[in-house]
């Protein structure tokens, strides 16, 4: 049996620690979901056949598929301009990315919920130019929970995607202009094929944290948009229904596993450019 | 083999400045139809921003540029769609061989047929066989210029620019590489403009050289005439190595010159350049004698060093007046029992001699 390096042993803390706080919790997890409220599978079949659940496991497939396709959608044109852009543009795209980065989600949350609420700012405005004369219901609704969660995770896809087109050769994009290539055909049929890996990688990790998203979804959603999260939230702390939040949780948590595994797989290292 | 359209080239006056940087100044040349020409320099002396600005990637800050007399100058670089191939390939990692020399075709907007066609004729010709359906990443780096050489040549464009092509190559691939730009060009007649750092490159592969150095023009001129008749000391050196001889007593004869060095009289012949007080000769063209001989020019030197090079051996020597000389000499010429610090005579026939 090979010996573990003794190097092993500096990081050995660590792993305790994640060992003591992640993973015995979660043993616990999966030992509710198969034994609350008696032993056997009647959590998951309850989880994938009642229609509340499952309409809630919907709404979270359709939010993280929505939130997604924008969040790296918009993450793109940012990131586009953050690496290729003018060095005044490039500073200015940078704070634009990082200064929300560092504030706390809540923050970020309640800051929309004071911008688009119906005695919001946004409302307030519209009203008094005279562009509406109702308010329009931009929270407590899926609108809201997308617009917060998108903010959100616009920086997490930005890294990857800033990663990968700062890998793209410039001179594949010259060689394709020189060949008579316009600017169109060499943005679509070369720089964002080249940049494939770093979208790819963006939408994973967008999809993978939207999956769990419970803050965001749990002020802007205001109770109406409920997320699976949220759900399980719900069960443990405010219905004694311990086994089915715990179920959900195992679900969520293979959902998000099996995305991760696939992210490994195709972003693997080593592939040369 | 069919032949393709070739241009005219033309630069007046071409300057670019960054700033207060004078990148270029002054460049005019003409590349005629079918030539290849060869932009040599060291680094930084402008070869490389000549051939962006040539290409229209990057924009002069003066002058004009023209194709076949057509103004040029202000000609984005896709509506020239000159071919370029690029040091480090610069193939389109996410197609494949095949796809890479399509893709200007597609450009064109050609039909399926003819692309077919013409990316199957162009794989052949440079080799590639086989290889068609491989990505690039799967490919080593001599097939991979290959294919961005039968991508810059497939659609046929008036002239062909390459960026130090071959500087990544290994010294054996490089030949093989060198042989085979100068096939095609053979082949196909196009305008080649071919940008090295590589002296030995240059006058292996062009019908006409052009030196730069800090962004001016030194010369422009075939290979043999730059390397025997360089105009300036800049050229002289910069092509190989040279004696350089500064001489006193210049005086014009009817069949040439004659001049004293270190209390040798010294003839030359033929008149290269115009009569100054820097005599530069080749070292291939010095010989080494033990006693003095008795018709050309020689100087009287002391051997330094001695090194074997196989079918040659470079010889250093410092004259009487500490003046370093190189001299070239086949080894099978080489007088035999040789030592350091011997007395010999480096000698040379009076029309090699340069004035530079």
């Amino acid at each position: 049996m090979p010996t573990l390096p003794r190097s092993a042993l500096l990081i050995a803390p660590l792993i305790g620690f994640t060992v003591l706080t992640y993973l015995v919790p979660f043993l616990g997890i999966l030992r509710w979901s198969v034994t609350l409220p008696e032993p056997g599978l009647g959590q998951y079949q309850t989880a994938l056949s009642d229609p509340l659940v499952l309409s809630v496991f919907l709404r979270t497939l359709r939010i993280c598929a929505v939130v997604t396709l924008t969040a790296v959608s918009a993450a793109y044109m940012i990131t586009l301009l953050w690496v290729r852009g003018s060095p005044a543009q490039r500073l200015a795209v940078e704070l634009c990315i990082l200064i929300p980065f560092w504030i706390s989600v809540l923050t970020r949350a309640f800051g929309w919920l004071a911008l688009l609420s119906n005695k919001g700012i946004l409302n307030t405005w519209m009203q008094s130019l005279g562009i509406l004369s109702e308010p329009l219901t931009m929270v407590r609704n899926e609108f809201g929970v997308v617009v917060g969660m998108v903010h959100f995770l616009i920086p997490f896809a930005a890294f990857p995607l800033a990663s990968a087109m700062r890998a793209v050769d410039e001179r594949a994009l010259l060689a394709a202009r020189g060949m008579g290539a316009g600017r169109a055909r060499v943005f679509g049929q070369i720089f964002v094929p080249m940049t494939a890996s770093g979208i790819l990688g963006a939408a994973l990790v967008v999809f993978v944290f939207a999956l769990g998203f419970f803050v965001t979804p749990a002020i802007l959603g205001g109770g109406r948009s409920v997320m699976a999260a949220e759900l399980i939230y719900l069960r443990i702390f405010q219905s004694p229904d311990w086994g089915l939040g715990a179920a959900v949780s195992v679900i969520l948590m293979l959902a998000v596993g099996a995305m991760l595994a696939l992210l490994m797989r195709r972003v693997r290292p080593g592939r040369p450019q | 083999m069919r032949k393709i359209k070739a241009a005219e080239i033309g630069a007046e006056a071409i300057g670019k400045s960054f700033g207060s940087f004078a990148a270029l100044t002054d460049i005019s040349l003409t590349i005629g139809r079918g030539e290849f020409v060869t932009l040599l320099g060291p680094s930084g002396s402008g070869k490389t921003t000549f051939l962006m600005i040539l290409a229209g990637f990057e924009a002069a800050t003066t002058g004009r540029l023209t194709l076949d007399g057509h103004d040029l100058t202000n000609t984005p670089a896709e509506a020239r769609a000159f071919g370029m191939v690029f040091q480090g390939y610069a193939l389109f990692p996410h197609m494949t061989v095949e796809q890479n020399i399509a893709f200007p075709l597609k450009v064109q907007g050609r039909t399926d047929s003819d692309i077919k066609r013409r990316v199957g004729e162009m794989v052949e010709m440079v080799g590639l066989g086989g290889h068609s359906h491989k990505r690039p990443s799967g490919l080593s780096g001599g097939q991979q210029q290959r294919v961005a050489l039968a991508r810059a040549l497939v659609y046929d464009p008036p002239v062909l620019l390459l960026d130090e092509p071959f500087s990544a190559l290994d010294k054996n691939l490089r030949g093989q590489m060198q042989d085979e730009v100068k096939r095609l060009h053979r082949e196909l007649g196009t305008t080649f403009v071919f940008v090295t750092h590589d002296q030995s490159e240059a006058l292996a592969l062009s019908s006409r050289v052009a030196i730069f150095d800090k962004g001016t023009l030194q010369q422009i001129a075939p290979p043999k005439e730059v390397y025997e008749r360089p105009a300036n000391r800049f050229v002289a050196e910069f092509l190989g190595d040279i004696n350089i001889l500064n001489i006193s007593d210049v005086s014009v004869t009817p069949d040439g010159a004659q001049a004293s060095f270190e209390g040798q009289s010294l003839r030359i012949a033929g008149m290269p350049g115009t009569p100054s007080r820097v005599l530069a000769v080749r070292p291939e063209y010095m010989s080494l004698c033990l006693t003095r001989p008795d018709t050309g020019n020689a100087i009287a030197a002391t051997l330094r060093d001695l090194t074997y090079l196989g079918a040659e051996t470079q010889l250093s020597l410092a004259s009487a007046g500490q003046v370093p000389l190189v001299l070239s000499v086949p080894t099978a010429a080489l007088p035999t029992g040789l030592t350091i610090g011997a007395s010999v005579w480096a000698a040379w026939p009076p029309d090699r001699g340069i004035f530079l």
